[in-house]
């Protein structure tokens, strides 16, 4: 994995990485310099920071983080911080490598949080697989007991489920209180009633990442990088047919080719692109000199950035192939509480399978359309919508792939080498 | 007034539709699609017999 910025201004908040183990307390420190007192910058101030940064999610849904921690600064009752590295999309990286090897860097944004909501505690969330995490958070804490840094919360570290669902607010939210890894209705949301039933902010730990920056630094120097919309940086995991596939720190909107060429360059012919990791957007390759890694950009092809997977998909792969496996990962993924997800998954996948074996009945294209549109919206989580989305923008992307197999069952490029991550059923990734 | 679903509580008894034909649907496996518009005031009566006829009362009335 390569981990570097592609801007002079970068990288931010992968400074200091060496890859190496992770950057101790004392590096930490000369990197990026001390963390502003509660004196200094009070919960409030705190607030108002991110709101004047524009400070996004980034676990995928690019929420609001200011929106986020009103609500929970409305709520009644003593709040409670989760960072959530629960990185359950299976070809992101980014959130590893910050719980890895910065692990000071979230212990920071975490701190900081929790004094924008008057939280008195801490729960670092991560999958059970990543057992590097564990250990530098621990090393972490212990280095920061040692330097004598007031954190002024009590920190704990939670060992999360396995699932693609792990890391999703609310299932995250239902395993920390001792329930299943599963998605609530919402209301309410854990902003009112979360850990414990307390008022609970859920944060990406690369959100949390970057609060632990823009405290430091201010919401003029985050601007300094980005777009007007949306400033600032981001992680990204590049994957496929790039020369140098790894996680990158690029400013916001940055082009996509500029973004490969950062990655080493492509390597050979490019089908198209998936943009967003599994819940995300296939693009066709035509598009990859004019689309910019932005809302505005991707927004006019019905794409979002996601949780930051950017996957180059190698001419050589079979779009059919890779977007059958996916589709059938997901639908297995349901956590089987709606009724539309369950069967309409199972539906979607099983029709799609059919499709690439050549086997489909006639009408399978149209029956296709159909769920992918009526899916969306009706399950307690997005796992129906992202699935949707994925089929749907597949068979726009490779109409002519999905006709042919249809008709004469898989090509000579099926049986190559998966490209896209699938885990193991029940394993560790 | 709107109609929202609980689709975890949802298991696609059908009543809803079949006693709101007007703004409920059922999908092919009989869950319902409702029109996500506001419920217009003459139809009120109709939303609210649907939400209490639900047998795990997974259909809510919301004020919007």
């Amino acid at each position: 994995m390569s981990t570097t910025g592609v801007d002079v201004a970068l990288p931010r908040l992968l400074a200091g990485i060496s890859l190496r183990g992770m950057v101790v307390h004392d590096r930490h420190l000369a990197v990026h310099g001390p963390l502003p007192s509660a004196a200094r910058l009070d919960g409030g101030a705190i607030v108002e920071l991110a709101e004047r940064s524009r400070l996004r999610g980034r676990g995928g849904a690019r929420f609001p983080s200011a929106i986020k921690m009103r609500a929970v600064r409305a709520s009644r009752g003593q709040a409670i911080v989760v960072a959530n590295g629960c990185e359950s999309e299976p070809m992101s990286g980014k959130d590893a490598l910050l719980l890895s090897e910065l692990p000071h860097l979230v212990l920071d944004g975490a701190t900081l949080a929790a004094r924008a909501v008057g939280a008195d505690r801490v729960i670092v969330a991560f999958e059970r697989s990543n057992s590097d995490a564990r250990a530098s958070l621990e090393h972490a804490l212990k280095q920061r007991r040692a330097a004598g840094v007031d954190d002024a919360v009590r920190f704990e570290l939670f060992t999360a489920a396995e699932t693609f669902l792990t890391g999703q607010e609310t299932s995250l939210v239902s395993q920390i209180n001792g329930g299943l890894p599963r998605p609530t209705f919402i209301p309410p949301r854990p902003t009112a009633r979360g850990v414990r039933k307390r008022p609970t902010l859920v944060q990406n730990v690369e959100t949390l990442a970057h609060l632990a920056l823009i405290a430091r630094h201010g919401a003029d120097w985050y601007a300094q990088l980005g777009t007007e919309a949306e400033p600032g940086s981001t992680l990204v995991t590049v994957l496929g047919a790039v020369k140098e596939p790894g996680v990158y720190e690029i400013e916001c909107g940055t082009g996509l080719e500029r973004l490969f060429a950062a990655a080493g360059g492509v390597r050979g012919a490019v089908a198209g692109m998936l943009i967003g990791g599994y819940f995300g957007s296939w693009l066709p390759a035509a598009l990859v000199s004019e689309l910019e890694l932005s809302d505005a950009s991707l927004g006019r092809h019905n794409a979002a950035l996601g949780c930051g997977v950017v996957v180059a998909l190698p001419a050589a792969s079979c779009p059919v192939a890779e977007t059958v496996r996916v589709a059938i990962y997901l639908a297995t993924e349901t956590a089987n509480q709606c009724g539309p997800c369950v069967h309409g998954s199972a539906a979607i996948a099983r029709t799609l399978h059919a499709i690439a074996q050549g086997n489909a009945p006639t009408g399978a294209l149209a029956d296709l359309g159909r769920w992918t549109t009526v899916l969306p919206g009706r399950g307690a989580c997005h796992l129906p919508d992202g699935l949707a989305h994925f089929v749907s923008t597949a068979l726009a992307t490779f109409p002519d792939a999905f006709d042919d197999h249809a008709r004469h069952g898989p090509c000579t490029a099926c049986g190559a080498e998966a490209l896209l991550d699938i885990p193991p059923r029940g394993g560790a990734r | 007034m709107k109609i929202r679903v609980n689709p975890i509580n949802c298991h696609a008894h059908g009543l809803c539709a079949e006693l709101f034909p007007e703004w409920i649907r059922l999908d092919e496996w009989g869950y319902p699609i409702i029109n996500p518009e506001v419920v217009p005031r003459e139809l009120e009566a109709h939303a609210r017999r649907a939400a209490d006829a639900c047998p795990t009362l997974a259909l809510l009335l919301t004020r919007d």
